[in-house]
């Protein structure tokens, strides 16, 4: 999948990094929506993972595999079918899930191929959003959520609310969950989900079976 | 690696051209191996043969691991000199751009080895071989050869050359088809695998295609019902309409368009008569031409039939996902514009490879370059073949 941001992608995609230190050395992880193979290279040379890639763009996918990265053209939709149960330890799922057509599926063949999926997203509810939206009375382009109601590729919103309670129904195990702030920086103390929901601008979350 | 010899010329004498047929069939100008009624060759066919000769070529040298193999499998009118001038026509080999020093598949690196398939004309036994043992050519007496028979001939040659596994296996076209029968039936010898422009099996388009080709071939009075070496004639005609059919499918629309629109071949108008008026004309008539010079017309009808019989999974109970296990990496390539080998059988192939938890990269090149863009200049081609194959070398700790 493309970045969803272009010119600020450092500062939103300080999530990789994050994300990276979530998987354990040696684990064999899937990454949906790879990108130009960044996280799966991080993960390769610091921790050598067993990592396979899955790219939108023909374009990104062909910088991958010349980087000498497994990588194929495909989307979360229609491709995470084809993976065997059990194939990977870490499935990757990073700033893509609000754009997916059926993001509950994508979610539960995540944890059907994977033991563990890491699932990073934009939180509508962060106080900005909810100002732009609430008081403002229009669609918030944000740092996060860059595109106009035009022009986005995110087509399903929801918030870390949303997301737990999913998770729930979906019998997952919350894991691991962490609220970033505008920096992509974890915030650095844990209320109840409403708190994070209103100052978490991303959320990144280790789900288990 | 080079012969000395000099090319053909068109239109020279006949005589000339069958005698060199038969003597690069025979004692072909590269290295070669020959396996006696010691060890006979069984075939698909329930026949065997018991004498077997492999012509192959190689390029590099081989590390001391004996780990940094690298098989390049040909295409239907290619053969083994990939990357050395032709001993028949005196060009540069057909990957030329592809294999040497510094090049994607770097011979700095890398051991090359390209074996001449079986019932090929360039030295493998072949219709155009002789038999040993009745000092006949073997002509239709051949049995019919399928790409998992030149495969078999290839693990052999390996053995031979005490190459327990290779580092890659690498091929277009029909040399796609016999990368992907080494990584389904010799999975334990082949680490990494890279089909290009390929499929897993032969469309019933292309099965057609290759009809006319054979019917072509087989309409030519001088083919004489196969024996056409024994009575020094070649048939000329029907190989070279074959070679212009089969050529056009070679390319796309776009790419004759561009490079031949409706463009006249040397005249300001139309002649009316059925000379080559249009440069297309002209260019395929050189195709076909040229063909004839070095290839020989009934090593085209085996190995268009070893295509056609090809279908991996109908060994597999219809099911391409089994014919696969996760041990051997890919990197399968396709081209936007190749409607011989379109992507959607290659994304078929990398389908059923993930459905079997194989490592799998896919690329498919944006090109107008038709089926044939894998011999041409693709720059991201090269670079995701030289990457991935870096990559697998690394892997491999091959330096």
């Amino acid at each position: 999948m493309e970045l969803p941001a272009n010119g600020e992608a450092v500062a939103v995609r300080a999530d990789l990094k994050l994300v990276g230190s979530l998987v354990p050395t040696g684990s064999r992880v899937l990454d949906i929506g790879c990108g130009d193979g960044s996280l799966l290279e991080f993960l390769q040379t610091t921790k050598n993972v067993d990592g396979r890639g899955i790219e939108l763009s023909q374009k990104g996918v062909n910088e991958c595999v010349a980087r000498g990265l497994s990588v194929i053209q495909g989307d979360a939709d229609s491709d995470l079918v084809l993976y065997p149960d059990d194939a990977f330890d870490y499935v990757i799922l990073t700033q893509t899930l609000q754009a997916t057509y059926r993001p509950r599926e994508v979610l539960e063949h995540m944890l059907r191929i994977g033991t563990r999926a890491v699932v990073s997203f934009p939180n509508f509810a962060h106080w900005r959003i909810r100002l732009k939206l609430g008081l403002g009375g229009r669609m918030p382009v944000t740092r996060e959520l860059p595109y106009s109601w035009y022009d986005t590729p995110n087509i399903h919103f929801f918030t870390i609310r949303d997301f737990v309670d999913l998770c729930d129904e979906l019998n997952f195990t919350v894991e691991k969950a962490l609220a970033l702030n505008r920096h992509g920086r974890p915030i650095p103390f844990r209320g109840p989900w409403w708190v994070w929901n209103l100052f978490g601008a991303q959320a990144v979350f280790v789900l288990h079976r | 690696m080079a012969t000395q010899s000099t090319p053909v010329e068109p239109g020279a004498n006949l005589r000339v051209e069958v005698d060199r047929a038969r003597k690069e069939a025979d004692e072909p100008s590269s290295p070669f191996v020959r396996f006696g009624p010691d060890q006979p060759f069984r075939l698909d066919s329930g026949k065997q043969l018991d004498h077997l000769q492999i012509a192959y070529q190689t390029y590099g040298a081989l590390n001391e691991e004996r780990s940094n193999a690298i098989v390049i499998c040909h295409a239907l009118t290619g053969d083994q000199h990939v990357a050395n001038e032709h001993p028949l026509t005196g060009k540069p080999g057909w990957w030329a751009r592809m294999v040497g020093p510094g090049k994607p598949i770097d011979t700095d690196r890398y051991f090359v080895i390209c074996p001449n398939v079986l019932g090929g004309c360039m030295g493998t036994t072949g219709p155009a071989s002789t038999n040993p043992e009745t000092g006949e050519i073997n002509g239709l007496g051949l049995p019919l050869v399928t790409i998992a028979d030149m495969v078999r001939a290839q693990v052999r040659l390996l053995d031979h050359l005490g190459i327990e596994k290779a580092l890659a296996v690498v091929g277009g076209s029909m040399g796609g088809m016999q990368v992907l029968q080494w990584a389904s039936a010799h999975p334990d010898r082949v680490f990494s695998a890279i089909p290009i422009a390929c499929s897993a099996r032969h469309s019933s388009q292309n099965i057609a295609f290759h009809e006319v080709g054979r019917q072509a071939v087989m309409a030519d009075p001088d083919w004489r019902g196969g024996r056409y070496l024994d009575e020094g004639t070649r048939p000329r005609k029907g190989l070279a309409v074959a070679r212009m059919a089969a050529h056009i499918t070679y390319m796309s629309d776009k790419s004759l368009h561009t490079k031949f629109g409706r463009e006249l071949q040397d005249r300001e108008k139309p002649t009316f008569g059925f000379d080559a008026d249009f440069q297309i004309e002209s260019y395929l008539r050189h195709q076909g031409v040229t063909f004839v010079e070095r290839f020989d017309a009934n090593s085209y009808l085996y190995l268009t039939r070893a295509m056609d019989y090809f279908d991996i999974a109908a060994g597999h109970g219809g099911l391409l996902a089994n014919a696969f296990k996760r041990e051997t990496r890919f990197c399968v390539v396709s081209f936007t514009s190749d409607w011989l080998f379109p992507t959607e059988e290659s994304r078929a192939v990398v389908r059923a490879l993930i459905t079997a938890g194989a490592s799998v990269s896919f690329v498919e090149i944006e090109t107008s370059g038709g089926h044939d863009a894998f011999l041409l200049n693709e720059p991201e081609m090269f670079d995701t073949i030289a990457g991935f194959l870096s990559a697998a070398a690394s892997e491999r700790g091959v330096r």
